[in-house]
């Protein structure tokens, strides 16, 4: 660093340093409803700051490239940013991916930029950062054409292949130690990209749909990781400080997610989850159901003094979360006490039940998390689960022998009244029979959530 | 270098404190916010890419850089712009409602 410029370094500095004091409270503010758009506030002054810090730097003469890329950038992001609330989680996915592609592109950039001339530190982190952005990047790619249905959401799975997801990664280290010894080879970049690339995708493949909650949340984490690891290389404070709190987010997340499903990390990653039991299906066929129709559980409903709602995917599959809101009114009006039961997991990401009914415009403080919920349900009256099916199994209880034993669940049958809007007795999305349906307080609503919600709000005299 | 580097750890250590102790706090309720604004707030790696563009050191760093350019602020528009919105749809109930 030259002298003559010792003051525009400076102020750059002093402007990451504010722009990382206004990340950390950005997410501080996320804490609660009441203060979170204060947090984006804060993140968007970072930002901008940040940026406008970093033109400010001695060195850049190219403004052209810089002003199309940033135009053209914002022009994909405001689409992006006004999807429909039900495609959040591929949204989600998409932007791990982008996050992932910048940093693996800068990497690569850099190492060509300073290659052979790199010490050996500088080699290790720079290896890291593509190898987490390669892998983040096509993982999160396939994720989100998993969520998009664009690619088929059971797990894809096949003989060995573990094995050969860790024999891949095994290479892709060995070759990224032997760039760092060895930093003249190299041949061997590209080829650390291109496995990186390859894993990524063997490594989401074989993941169900109902894992995704912990897939795109690791996937978070990595995003992170490898924008910490690339402030490493840049010697860029404000990039580390970034990429551990967005890091250290994804891990935190991923945690509650693996918690949700009493399953470890490496059971998730290497389990493939979601494949269906052929065994359980056996001998229950003579177990009968009752079904209703939507006129009777009006009637049960508005009898009810306590009902509890319990969302899942399906009521985001079915666009459902509009008449659930035209129930909610129809049924408070009557004053019946309307809650909704939210499992950790429900959906295809953390949180996803949440927003969607936020968006239906019901307040948040009717939403109740699993453990406040749970021991509330012997006092319900009705509980009405609508598109949720693995997570209110009762199996995960009691019986051992089931993939989800020890997941902790919506104790939903322990309701007076259990009702269940279903399409079909065809298993949920893990495959999994659930005995919840065969009880004898259990109603079958039958038909598409939508409708049957619908129907059901016509015969309180209510909607629209 | 050696003492940059140093530095460097220190850094990523203490904001990957701060960071779990903050996470640790937010409600439950805002999990798909709190991802997309990380999300946004990560896409902080475009000034790493703009510095790769404006420096103009080889062709093929630039146009890598210019991508780059555009996916990080696809994320940072896109990302604020849909946590925001989000955000803003999360109401409590009336006063005269609730209990």
């Amino acid at each position: 660093m030259m002298p003559e410029f010792a003051g525009s370094q400076y102020a750059i500095e002093i402007i990451y340093l504010i722009a990382s004091a206004l990340f950390i409270l950005s997410l501080k503010w996320m804490s609660s409803p009441s203060t979170a758009r204060h947090g984006i506030l804060a993140g968007e002054i970072g930002m901008v700051l940040a940026i406008g810090g970093t033109l400010l730097r001695h060195g850049i003469v190219d403004w052209k490239w810089i002003i199309i890329a940033l135009v053209l950038g914002s022009g994909i992001g405001i689409p992006l940013g006004m999807v429909q609330m039900t495609a959040v989680p591929q949204r989600t996915a998409l932007s791990h991916a982008f996050g992932a592609l910048c940093v693996t592109l800068v990497g690569t950039a850099e190492f060509y930029l300073r290659s052979p001339n790199i010490p050996k530190f500088m080699m290790s982190v720079l290896s890291l950062e593509v190898i987490l952005g390669g892998l983040t990047f096509t993982g999160s790619l396939i994720a989100a054409g998993k969520l998009q249905e664009v690619l088929p959401q059971r797990p894809i799975t096949y003989k060995g292949q573990n094995v050969v997801n860790l024999l891949f990664f095994g290479i892709a280290i060995a070759l990224a130690v032997y760039l760092v010894i060895h930093p003249e080879a190299k041949q061997f970049f590209p080829v650390i990209v291109g496995i990186a690339l390859i894993f990524g995708i063997f490594l989401v493949i074989p993941i169900g749909g109902a894992d995704m909650p912990t897939v795109i949340s690791l996937l978070n984490s990595y995003a992170g990781l490898s924008a910490a690891a690339m402030g490493f290389v840049l010697q860029n404070k404000l990039l580390i400080i970034a990429g551990a709190l967005d890091g250290s987010s994804g891990f935190i997340l991923s945690v509650i997610m693996c918690k949700g499903m009493n399953r470890s990390f490496t059971n998730v990653l290497f389990g493939a989850f979601g494949q269906v039991q052929p065994s359980a299906a056996a001998g229950q066929e003579a177990r009968t159901v009752r079904s209703a129709t939507p006129e009777e559980a009006a009637a049960i409903l508005a009898a009810a003094n306590k009902v509890v709602i319990v969302p899942g995917y399906g009521m985001a599959v079915a666009q459902a979360q509009h008449k659930v809101r035209e129930l909610y009114d129809a049924l408070t009006k009557k004053g019946v006490e309307v809650r909704f039961a939210i499992h950790p997991v429900a959906g295809r990401m953390p949180g996803h039940m949440n927003v969607l009914l936020a968006e239906a415009d019901i307040p948040y403080d009717r939403l109740i998390e699993m453990e406040e919920i749970n021991g509330d349900f012997p006092q319900t009256d009705v509980a009405l689960v609508v598109g949720a099916n693995d997570v209110t199994n009762p199996a995960a209880r009691t019986d051992q022998s089931s993939p989800i034993f020890g997941m902790p669940i919506l104790d939903v049958d322990k309701a007076h009244t259990v009702m269940v809007i279903k399409r079909s007795m065809n298993p949920g999305f893990a495959g999994i029979d659930n005995p919840l349906y065969y009880l004898d307080n259990t109603l079958m609503l039958f038909g598409d959530a939508k409708q049957f919600v619908g129907a059901i709000v016509r015969e309180l005299g209510g909607g629209h | 270098m050696g003492s940059n580097l140093i530095d460097a750890l220190f850094v990523f250590m203490l904001a990957a404190f701060i960071g779990f102790e903050v996470i640790r706090h937010v409600s439950p309720l805002l999990h798909t916010p709190l991802m997309s604004l990380t999300n946004a707030l990560d896409a902080i790696a475009v000034v790493g890419a703009i510095v790769l563009v404006g420096e103009r050191k080889s062709t093929f760093a630039t146009a890598l850089g210019v991508i780059a350019i555009v996916a990080a602020t696809s994320n940072v528009v896109g990302g604020f712009f849909i946590t925001d919105r989000m955000l803003r749809m999360f109401k409590t109930s009336r006063p005269s409602k609730s209990n």
